[in-house]
C-alpha cells in the first residue's frame, strides 16, 4: 500500500520539477530527471513483481 | 477429516471479508492520482498501474491460499489424480501471468506486444494440456 503512494509521489514530483526546469529552459536537465525517475520506480517495481512470480510459483506449483 | 483445515480456514476468513473495502478505496484513490499523473508521465501512469494491481493481488492472496487447498481437499474426496488438478492449477497460474503481462502491454498501448504475450501464454498452456488430452485419447482407445 505503502510502495503505491511512494510512486504516486515521485512521479507528481518528477513532473513537477521536469515542468519547473522546463519553464527555466534546462531541457536536457528535465529529461535525465525523467530518465532517473522512471528509472528508481522500475526498480521498485520490478523487486514487486518478482515477489508476485513467487507468491504464483508457490500457489500454483509452477517449477 | 481431511478437509476440516481448510474449510475451518475459510469459515474464519467468511467473519471478516473486509478487504473488499481496502481495495476499492485503493483503487478509487489510485485511479484518481493516475488521471493526474498520466497527462504529463504516462510512463510513470503505467508502471502505477501495475503496482496497484500488484498489491490488490497480495491483498487477496491469503484467502487464495485457503481456496486452493480447499480445492485440493475437494479432489482429494473426489478421486481426482492429484496429477491432473496440479496440471490445471498451473494452467491458471500461467493464465493469470499471462494477463497481468498483456494487460500492462495494453496500458502503455503496445498491442501487438500484448498480443505476443498472450500467445506465448496459450502456447505454453498448450503444452501443459499434452498429458490430459494423451489420457483421453488413451481411453477412447481402450473403449474401440
Amino acid at each position: 500500500m505503502d510502495l503505491v503512494f511512494k510512486i504516486a509521489f515521485i512521479g507528481i514530483v518528477v513532473s513537477i520539477l521536469s515542468i519547473v526546469l522546463k519553464q527555466a529552459e534546462r531541457e536536457e536537465w528535465a529529461q535525465m530527471l525523467t530518465l532517473a525517475g522512471v528509472v528508481a520506480v522500475l526498480m521498485i517495481v520490478a523487486e514487486m513483481v518478482l515477489e508476485l512470480f513467487q507468491a504464483v510459483r508457490t500457489m500454483f506449483q509452477l517449477y | 477429516m481431511v478437509g476440516r483445515g481448510a474449510g475451518g480456514r475459510l469459515l474464519v476468513a467468511g467473519g471478516a471479508l473486509l478487504e473488499i473495502f481496502q481495495v476499492v478505496g485503493l483503487a478509487v484513490v489510485s485511479v484518481v492520482v493516475l488521471l493526474v499523473i498520466r497527462r504529463h508521465r504516462p510512463e510513470m501512469a503505467v508502471l502505477l498501474a501495475l503496482v496497484v494491481g500488484l498489491v490488490i493481488f497480495f491483498m487477496v492472496a491469503q484467502r487464495l491460499l485457503a481456496v486452493l487447498e480447499f480445492l485440493r481437499d475437494l479432489a482429494a474426496r473426489a478421486g481426482v489424480d492429484s496429477l491432473y488438478l496440479n496440471i490445471i492449477l498451473k494452467i491458471v497460474g500461467i493464465a493469470y501471468i499471462t494477463e497481468i503481462g498483456a494487460q500492462v502491454c495494453r496500458d502503455a498501448q503496445e498491442t501487438s506486444v500484448a498480443a505476443k504475450v498472450e500467445l506465448a501464454g496459450k502456447l505454453l498452456i498448450l503444452v501443459l494440456a499434452v498429458p490430459i488430452v494423451m489420457a483421453i485419447v488413451e481411453a477412447v482407445l481402450r473403449v474401440l
